[in-house]
């Protein structure tokens, strides 16, 4: 007959290896991190013998020389002007489109919404080669305003798939209210529908502001001037100008990751929430 | 009035339809166009060249066709060791334990953040001769294992393609857990009463369940691995040789290396294709097994 104590000690044993497998994967996943920024605390001397995890002395100059010499700070900067602005892009033009696309009959209505949506499931790798083509053309190549339109392009599918699916489901009465009150379609979008609709604007901008952030490689194909560069290619690059001088590098690495890890832990909730949408979504 | 309001029906989705026309419709159609000619991406020439891009991606490229097979390791290894361990932390979390949500935070900060930073990283991690990786082996007395693991052609992919796994999880295991929490309760109560064990109730209520959460992660990694890169260009850039190249990888050299643009989208459509199709195949599958 097996006892009450059998059970509890089988228990308290089954917990104890569910806690260390979650406690030891959580650590590889943020040990790299404590490893990037240790390391962006040494020096060109010592990074290469220093192994502890914890430096000795902490040169914190690194960032400043980073942000100066190695000119991550025009990067940042760069980056960050490219974030807020194909943000504010997207949140305009997708509300406008997906509150028309769940609320007002037109012809094509349809046809139009559709194609978003087929744009969403279809993929194009290499789409960078007819997008390089095209900015050529449009002599917006190596511009930052044809990396925007790029990039609000990138999000803008999406982006009205969830905001759509959102003003679907929101109730009509107070835009109604508004329309007897004689307020234009205009006015009901922007003071009815969008203050209504901040819980998936929320995810639509913490999830557009992070795939900007970290886009790589249409700023790879599109950008030759070295000034317009957003962070993630100037990173690139800086490892294989000369010889790597790792610590500037780990702190430009940090620079990059620290608005990112800031951004996710504010703003989680609506992180979570906007995977398990987007999954639903494929 | 009527049209005035229609008119200004068309306002509202103007700006994103014809940003959408020029930046996806028209590069779409351009990628089918090029892909019959030669063309350097410069001189205002073109040579049409009918379907020999493609015959020669299909029978004569032998690299494209590696790289191919490459992406579909590191694929294989995303879809059974990254769903796997993505799967098992889900479970694990999907129960009264303390602080799940301090682990849902902390498994999804690989994803967030950058290819680049990620790449960049992991390779400072596993450098060879200033690696932390072979000092700490070196320090358990394991220096027989110790390797330039991103530069010694029998490791390099495999390094890659865990790294991957590294980043990706976090998606799987935030899917997963949401799959799991849609289980009722009851249905595990229920196998309990009918004097189903952990093992019992785990492969007869929460496997049959958790199907189409699986084939859609499993859809998602194919896809998302199959077109991943830029992480591997961050860590190795496509070799030691070419033994860590990747179709999309392929396209940038086409077009950048050896500027054939025509080329370079004919291998876009080639490589579109192949995509569609196994997500179409695996689609396909999912349903049969939904039915059995």
């Amino acid at each position: 007959m097996k006892t009450g104590a059998y059970y509890k000690t089988k228990k308290i044993l089954v917990n104890l290896v569910i806690y260390l497998f979650l406690i030891s994967v959580s650590l590889t996943c943020v040990f790299p991190l404590f490893w990037m920024v240790s390391s962006s605390l040494k020096t060109q001397e010592t990074i290469f013998k220093d192994m502890s995890i914890i430096p000795k002395e902490f040169h914190f100059e690194n960032y400043y020389l980073a942000w100066k010499e190695g000119g991550f700070g025009r990067y940042f900067l760069n980056s960050a002007c490219y974030t807020v602005l194909v943000v504010i892009g997207i949140v305009i033009i997708s509300s406008l489109a997906a509150y028309a696309f769940s609320r007002f009959r037109f012809p094509g209505r349809n046809i139009l919404f559709f194609m978003f949506l087929a744009a969403m499931m279809i993929p194009i790798p290499g789409s960078f080669v007819p997008l390089y083509v095209l900015l050529s053309k449009l002599h917006l190549r190596n511009t930052a305003i044809g990396y925007i339109l790029c990039m609000i392009n990138v999000g803008l599918s999406t982006s009205i798939f969830l905001l759509k699916t959102f003003f679907d489901k929101m109730p009509k009465e107070l835009e109604d209210a508004a329309r007897i009150d004689g307020c234009s379609k205009f006015g009901i979008w922007r003071h009815v529908a969008l203050p209504l609709a901040k819980p998936v604007l929320a995810v639509v901008v913490v999830f557009n502001a992070l795939n900007v952030w970290n886009e790589y490689i249409l700023a790879l194909v599109i950008f030759d001037s070295k000034s317009l560069m957003p962070l993630q290619v100037a990173l690139m690059s800086f490892q294989g100008e000369f010889i790597t001088r790792y610590p500037l590098l780990m702190a430009g690495l940090t620079i990059a990751a620290l608005p990112i890890i800031l951004v996710y832990l504010l703003m989680q909730k609506y992180i979570i929430k906007g995977v398990t949408a987007g999954a639903i979504v494929g | 009035m009527k049209i005035k309001s229609t008119l200004e029906n068309y306002l509202f989705v103007l700006p994103a339809v014809v940003i959408f026309v020029i930046f996806y419709v028209i590069p779409f159609i351009w990628v089918f166009q090029l892909g019959l000619y030669e063309w350097d991406g410069i001189l205002p020439t073109k040579t049409f060249v009918g379907l020999s891009n493609f015959k020669e991606i299909l029978f004569e490229d032998k690299i494209w066709w590696q790289s191919m097979w490459q992406a579909g390791y590191i694929t294989l290894i995303a879809l059974t060791l990254q769903n796997m361990l993505a799967f098992l932390l889900a479970w694990a979390c999907d129960r009264e334990i303390r602080m799940k949500n301090f682990y849902r935070v902390i498994f999804f900060i690989p994803p967030v953040l950058s290819e680049v930073v990620v790449g960049l990283v992991w390779q400072w991690i596993l450098d060879g001769n200033y690696g932390l990786l072979n000092n700490w082996l070196a320090h358990f007395g394991l220096q027989n294992m110790a390797r330039n693991w991103l530069s010694d052609p029998k490791t390099a992919l495999t390094t890659v393609a865990v790294v991957h796994c590294w980043k990706g999880f976090g998606w799987g295991f935030l899917i997963f857990l949401a799959g799991l929490q849609t289980i009722p309760r009851e249905l595990y109560e229920a196998a309990r009463m009918d004097g189903a064990n952990a093992w019992h109730s785990f492969r007869k209520v929460t496997i049959p369940l958790m199907v189409p959460v699986t084939v859609m992660v499993s859809i998602l990694t194919v896809l998302g691995t199959m077109q991943a890169f830029v992480l591997i260009i961050a860590m190795t850039g496509g070799g030691p040789a070419y033994h860590t190249q990747v179709p999309v990888l392929r396209i940038l050299g086409s077009m950048r290396g050896s500027s054939r643009f025509g080329y370079a989208c004919a291998q876009g459509i080639t490589f579109g294709l192949i995509l569609i199709i196994i997500s179409f195949i695996q689609y396909r599958f999912s349903h049969k097994a939904r039915q059995a």
